[in-house]
């Protein structure tokens, strides 16, 4: 494989700005705002009865039942859950959901970056691996997992493991990390491949060994690389984690309550809508906790030229 | 076809790596790449040797080897055929044993490092301690004249900067023998020349042998004992250019206006370019 230049073009990975610079928030503000006029705006003028041509329906009714609200959305997360006296506000359920299913999903990332970056390093080392290898991670892909996640949890409950007991949550995670160590995997090896043949053999003539040289020079030299494929790797293992949970009917996360909200949503609109939040959130915090890695990692992000 | 005029080769006379063993012995080099398109014949017949504290320069058109001579030395690639020793060693010995320093013409600085941290590179992967590396880097900075940039990134530093500090790293072990290709290239004429003279007089300070690849006449004039001629396809040596002129270790500025630098420039010229069946005209010897 030929050296890459020195700035990373990290190509399919390519997003490696700083997330915290004042432009990306005022975006992010304009953004949502935007979304909120678009929904209100059209709420407000469209016909009630949607747009429709012939039999498709291209846009949706602007009824309270299909389209509730944004500030409906918003205050029904502080009213109860249920009708009941004692029932916990709406957003109560929705954030511990969302915490139930971000730990699952950092479990399967977790073990996504441990499966992912350990085969990017078989593959740096053996390039004999890399063939054999690179061609099976990338049909990994193509199995619909999704499909097969009750098939998954089955056989998790048949597994004996001696003393540990499979759990859901554990095939939740394992098809969190099945989605997640692909990105992972890709990005690392090419980040581990990524110095200039002239930093290479600088190594070289310093008679140094293949661990050294990963130590001092490769893996530093990933970190950009590495950065964007962890963000990648937590995004896949969020979504794999909620639609995971809904294929498997796993209790207890937001995947279960994005369901269960929905089929209310004929008496309570505005209540589906929590968990979509719960959701979205839990994307962001994904996203977040990799960008703060990228922070504290930041010496690794230079490059030589300015 | 002109009779290259070549130090004699260190063949038979190479001792265990001892003081008198020369820095560089090539006798009889070749160097043939096999490419897609046919065999590129790289080097041929090379037979040079450089003394121990002897400044020899490279210089010829571009594709002549120059780079793949340097490469050759620093073990980065093996000869076809022929013998080539380092210090008595042969090229992979004395890699293992770090005899050489390099400076190319990019400074390949690690961009996550500080300055301080790149000069360190090879003594912390050599296993110095960390307080001797600090002695020795603030030592190696002050020679350079980047006292003040030490907690610096590469980004920070201009392209003069920058190649001093890949100077200082080449420098940090002290090594016997700098090998450097084209290391100013990248720099203005100013900065360019104030590097040559600091170069004269780190090489003065530590005693080490150079070998240098250059592009420029005058800079191979000013800062060699010896240029080395080379013409293209095949690589080989076509001249060797002694500098008649003092000492390096006392050359300054004021050489750069003096007659023998200029009468040396023209010898050099004509030896490049002249290229005529005679090799009119320069005397080597
Ligand atoms: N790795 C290589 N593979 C094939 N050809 C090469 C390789 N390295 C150098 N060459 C060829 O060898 C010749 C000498 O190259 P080089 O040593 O870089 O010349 P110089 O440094 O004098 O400009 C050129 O024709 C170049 O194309
Ligand atoms: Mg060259």
């Amino acid at each position: 494989m030929t050296a890459a230049p020195s700035t990373p073009n990290t190509g399919l990975f390519s997003r490696t700005g700083p997330p915290g610079s004042r432009a990306t928030w005022l975006w992010g503000v304009i953004g949502i705002l935007l979304l909120l006029l678009l929904w209100e705006g059209y709420k407000a003028i469209g016909p009630e009865a949607g747009v429709v041509l012939g039999d498709t329906r291209l846009l949706p009714r602007t009824s309270d039942l299909a389209m509730p609200h944004t500030w409906d959305m918003v205050t029904r997360l502080f009213e109860g859950e249920t009708q009941a006296r004692n029932a916990s506000p709406l957003w109560v359920t929705v954030v511990s959901a969302s915490a139930f299913t971000l730990g699952i999903a950092a479990a399967g990332w977790l073990a996504g970056v441990v499966v992912g970056v350990g085969l990017a390093l078989v593959m740096l080392r053996w390039k004999i691996a890399e063939w054999a290898l690179l061609p099976w991670i990338v049909l990994s892909q193509t199995v619909p997992i999704i499909a097969f996640a009750p098939v998954v949890r089955s056989w998790g409950a048949q597994l004996e493991l001696g003393p540990i007991q499979w759990e859901g949550w554990m095939s939740v995670a394992l098809i969190a990390s099945w989605l997640a160590f692909f990105p992972i995997a890709v990005g690392a090896l090419k980040g581990l491949q990524s110095p200039e043949t002239a930093h290479v053999e600088l190594m070289h003539t310093y008679s140094v060994g293949w661990w050294t040289t990963l130590l001092r020079l490769r893996l530093p030299a990933a970190v950009p690389y590495l950065l964007a494929a962890l963000r990648l790797g937590a995004a896949n293992a969020v979504i794999g984690a909620v639609v995971a949970e809904i294929s498997t009917g796993q209790r207890g996360g937001i995947g279960r309550l994005l369901i269960q909200f929905a089929g209310q949503a004929s008496s309570d609109p505005a209540k589906a809508w929590g968990p979509i939040f719960g959701a979205v959130a839990l994307g962001l915090v994904a996203a977040g906790s990799v960008a703060m890695l990228g922070v504290i990692l930041s010496k690794y992000r230079r490059t030589e030229e300015k | 076809m002109s009779t290259p005029h070549t130090t004699s080769p260190a063949r038979e006379q190479s001792p265990p790596a001892g003081d008198s063993a020369p820095a560089v012995a090539a006798a009889h080099i070749e160097k043939i790449f096999p490419t897609s398109g046919g065999e590129v014949h790289a080097l041929s017949d090379i037979s040079l040797s450089v003394r121990p504290g002897e400044f020899v320069s490279l210089i010829g058109p571009s594709g002549c080897g120059k780079s793949t001579l340097m490469r050759l030395i620093a073990d980065l690639d093996q000869p076809s055929s022929g013998e080539l020793q380092v210090f008595g060693k042969d090229a992979r010995q004395a890699r293992r044993d770090q005899d050489y320093g390099i400076a190319f013409q990019k400074a390949g600085l690690l961009p996550w490092r500080t300055v301080s941290d790149n000069i360190g590179l090879p003594l912390q992967l050599h296993g110095v301690s960390s307080a001797q590396r600090k002695a020795r880097v603030q030592g190696l900075l002050e020679m350079v004249s980047l006292e003040d940039f030490g907690d610096h990134h590469p980004d920070q530093l201009s392209g003069g900067m920058q190649q001093r500090v890949a100077i200082a790293r080449s420098l940090a072990e002290k090594p016997r023998l700098l090998l450097m290709d084209e290391p100013f290239g990248a720099l203005d004429e100013m900065t360019r020349e104030r590097m040559q003279t600091e170069l004269l007089r780190i090489c003065t300070e530590t005693g080490a042998s150079v070998v240098f690849v250059t592009h420029s006449i005058p800079e191979a004039v000013y800062l060699s004992d010896r240029v080395v001629v080379m013409s293209p396809r095949p690589g080989r040596i076509s001249e060797v250019v002694d500098m008649e002129l003092e000492d390096p270790a006392a050359r300054g500025d004021d050489l750069r206006e003096d007659a023998s630098y200029f009468r040396m420039i023209t010898a050099v010229r004509e030896a490049l370019h002249g290229g005529a069946p005679s090799g009119r005209g320069v005397e080597t010897r």
